[in-house]
């Protein structure tokens, strides 16, 4: 039966504690034992679950006006999820009422947020507690904030064609990342400087796993307002703008090898 | 032009790429680059026309023009036509039925092997059943060797995969020791750095080697950094077993991954040049995936499966000890579900073998794909009953670093058991000189294996 023999549990004990990595699980013959299978099953039933959920666009847009923000609901051209998931072009554009809509307001701004669902719209509920804490520290330094837009079925380069529309600076886009097993609601934020269609993610910075047990809302906001800063000081975002916060070298944000697409596009 | 006329209705295809694209059994890559059968019954039409093709066709007639992609002039210029001289005359049908005749034995379909084309591997899969994938595969034999011997008849080798979101040394360490405990890693214990960064993959590949000297493991470490970044460390002095990297079926796609022909040369130079393998010299280790020219903007109109077997002429250039497609990896919008990444997996393992390549496959999905721990297990099993020859070893199958599931270091035992295959020889005898194999080929340690104890307490 459990086949990991106490012998060798009791001396797993100090790696265990090095990753999070399922090591050590208990065995039934060649399989791994029942419980350890059952939450494995969870974790994935959370991820999917997180994937097919529908961003709550009104409580959202609720939450935001009620601190005052002006806020604008938007949706990409990517009209339901299974459209979202297999047309990633669809996703980058605006349907046609949110590109009038947003054309017919008023522009030039220093700087846009767009909030997204992309492919966790439970990640946005990390949005607003970063915002109130972001916020502040862009106030001090007296920037210009555009509405706030909610995009429903969005992936990150529809902040391109909003900033575009605004006449933007700069735009960020905080958006639901591909959930992990065990991280269903990581949110990134994506900034693009002088943003217009066509953008490359090579153009982008990103802080990825926003999230109580990732990347603390306060941490988020302080490296946020810094990236945002230097964008607006060097006018680039992208491979040349590093995240020199003294917090960067922590950073447990997209790993960079040749074998990963983009974790929200 | 081609055409097929079925009951009076008349499918034409403009050229032998859209024909190829229109034959291929349906999945979201080739819908989404807009190159897809329009209708079942088109894409059977495709498949009616693509069957009576002569084979030299493919000789004749490049998907990809030779003065453009170099992949093209490699596959032209390394073409054996006394290979091929067999199936000269035949058609695309025609080979299929050959191939499943018993004409085609392991001794000849590897005779046969340089004088097909990824072209024509693939033409022959697509009006291919999964069954015919897999019975075909299953003949063909690719034995490679560096540390230990690869892709034996009854053998089924894993690739060890302790990645971590960071690279701490001490988690990665403990992901590999629980795969060997496992029985795992004969493959190679393989990294996928979160940082391709020289240092940072240096002081990886010494982990891996001092682990892999210190309990002498007949096996070999590859950490899968760019290989610019290998190239330079082997410059350095590293201890580089097998030089990785990623792969495409065109030049553009290869361009994305910041590699050519030539570099690919140097790097396989450079590691021949260290001399470190004790039973073979086999040192590349590439990996693949349907899709990746489309997402390169690099497709030139072909079908994603076609340009992932022409992935396997490159290849092929380099004698590889092991090559795998990592083949869900890639996203919903190239390969939707459980049922194309199944499809998928044994299309790239039929046209790897039968182009001659120690073929491997990461059976694995994303949370945004339609699959499941499911798929994998049909998937695993099917690969192998086809005799696939290494498959992954992921700590509960769970990826922490890449963020996507493959398979198990248990899912590899399970499928040893159910099919009655064994890990490389050398390999076996290590896991039953350590205690950790019992006298039924079974991998149930009682205790600890001395050499492992100083291990976990100092990690």
């Amino acid at each position: 039966m459990a086949a990991t023999p106490a012998e060798i549990d009791r001396q797993w004990a100090s790696l265990r504690a090095a990753t999070h990595a399922r090591i050590g699980l208990p065995r039934a013959g060649s399989a791994i034992a029942t419980q350890a299978n059952l939450a494995f099953q969870l974790a994935h039933a959370e991820a999917r679950d997180a994937v097919n959920d529908a961003l709550d666009a009104l409580a959202l847009v609720d939450g935001l006006q009620s601190r005052g923000l002006r806020t604008v609901p938007l949706h990409s051209a990517a009209r339901d999820r299974r459209a979202y998931l297999l047309r990633p072009d669809l996703g980058r554009r605006l349907d046609d009422a949110s590109h009038d809509r947003l054309a017919s307001l008023s522009s030039d701004y220093d700087i846009v947020f767009v909030i997204a669902d992309g492919l966790s719209a439970r990640a946005t509920s990390h949005a607003l507690p970063l915002l109130d804490e972001a916020l502040p520290l862009l106030h001090r330094d007296a920037w210009k904030i555009g509405p706030i837009c909610v995009a429903e079925q969005g992936r990150v380069a529809i902040g391109d064609e909003i900033g575009q529309l605004l006449a933007a600076k700069l735009v960020v886009v905080l958006i639901g990342e591909r959930p992990g097993l065990s991280s269903p609601d990581s949110l990134g934020a994506y900034l693009t400087f002088a943003p217009r269609i066509g953008r490359t993610d090579a153009e982008r910075n990103c802080l990825s796993n926003i999230r109580p047990a990732g990347m603390p809302y306060s941490q988020a906001a302080q490296r946020l307002a810094f990236l945002c800063t230097e964008a607006r000081r060097r006018k680039l975002t992208g491979i040349e703008l590093k995240d020199e916060t003294p917090r960067a070298q922590y950073d447990h944000s997209l790993p960079e090898t040749c074998r990963l697409p983009p974790r929200s596009e | 032009m081609y055409a097929t006329t079925i009951r009076g209705t008349r499918y034409a295809f403009q050229d032998l790429k859209s024909l190829m694209a229109k034959a291929a059994p349906l999945r979201s890559g080739d819908c989404l680059a807009g190159i897809a059968a329009a209708s079942a019954a088109e894409r059977v039409a495709a498949q009616m026309a693509l069957a009576d093709l002569p084979l030299s066709t493919f000789l004749n007639e490049p998907l990809i023009p030779y003065e453009e992609d170099e992949v093209t002039r490699l596959i032209i210029d390394s073409h054996d036509a006394e290979a091929f001289a067999p199936i000269a005359s035949l058609t695309v049908g025609g080979l299929r039925d050959w191939l499943l005749s018993d004409s085609a034995t392991s001794a000849t379909l590897t005779a046969l092997a340089p004088g097909l084309t990824p072209e024509m591997a693939a033409a022959v899969s697509k009006i291919s059943r999964n069954q015919d994938l897999i019975a075909i595969a299953a003949k063909c034999r690719v034995v490679t060797r560096f540390r230990d011997t690869i892709g034996l008849p009854g053998c089924l080798s894993s690739r060890i995969q302790p990645n971590h979101p960071t690279d701490d040394p001490k988690g990665i360490l403990a992901s590999a020791i629980d795969g060997l405990l496992l029985g795992a890693g004969d493959a190679v214990i393989g990294i996928n750095p979160a940082l391709d960064s020289p240092q940072r993959c240096y002081d990886l590949l010494r982990l891996i080697d001092d682990l892999r000297a210190k309990l002498d493991i007949p096996t070999q470490s590859c950490v899968l950094a760019h290989v610019t970044t290998t190239l330079r460390l082997i410059k350095q002095g590293a201890p580089v077993d097998l030089v990785f990297q990623s792969i495409g079926g065109t030049e553009g796609a290869n361009r994305s991954f910041g590699i050519d022909l030539a570099l690919l040369r140097e790097a396989h130079a450079a590691a021949l040049s260290l001399r470190r393998g004790t039973i073979g010299d086999n040192v590349m280790y590439f990996e693949t995936g349907q899709g990746s020219a489309l997402s390169a903007n690099a497709h030139h109109g072909c079908d994603q499966q076609t340009l992932e077997a022409r992935a396997y002429a490159v290849a092929r250039a380099f004698k590889p000890l092991l090559v795998n497609t990592v083949v869900g990896f890639i996203g919903p919008e190239y390969l939707f579900d459980g049922k194309q990444i199944i499809r998928a997996g044994l299309e790239d393992h039929f046209c790897g073998k039968l182009l001659g390549l120690p073929m491997g496959c990461d059976a694995c999905y994303t949370n945004h794909a339609e699959a499941d721990q499911d798929d994998m297990d049909v998937l695993l099993t099917l690969l192998g009953v086809a005799g696939v020859a290494y498959v992954m070893g992921v700590p509960g199958a769970d990826d922490i670093m890449l963020n996507y599931q493959s398979t198990s270091y248990h899912d590899v035992l399970a499928v040893r058991q159910t099919l009655n295959l064994s890990p490389a020889p050398e390999f076996a005898e290590w896991l039953k000189a350590m205690g950790l194999m019992n006298d039924r080929g079974l991998v149930r340690p009682e205790a600890l294996p001395a050499p492992f104890a100083p291990l976990l307490t100092k990690a």
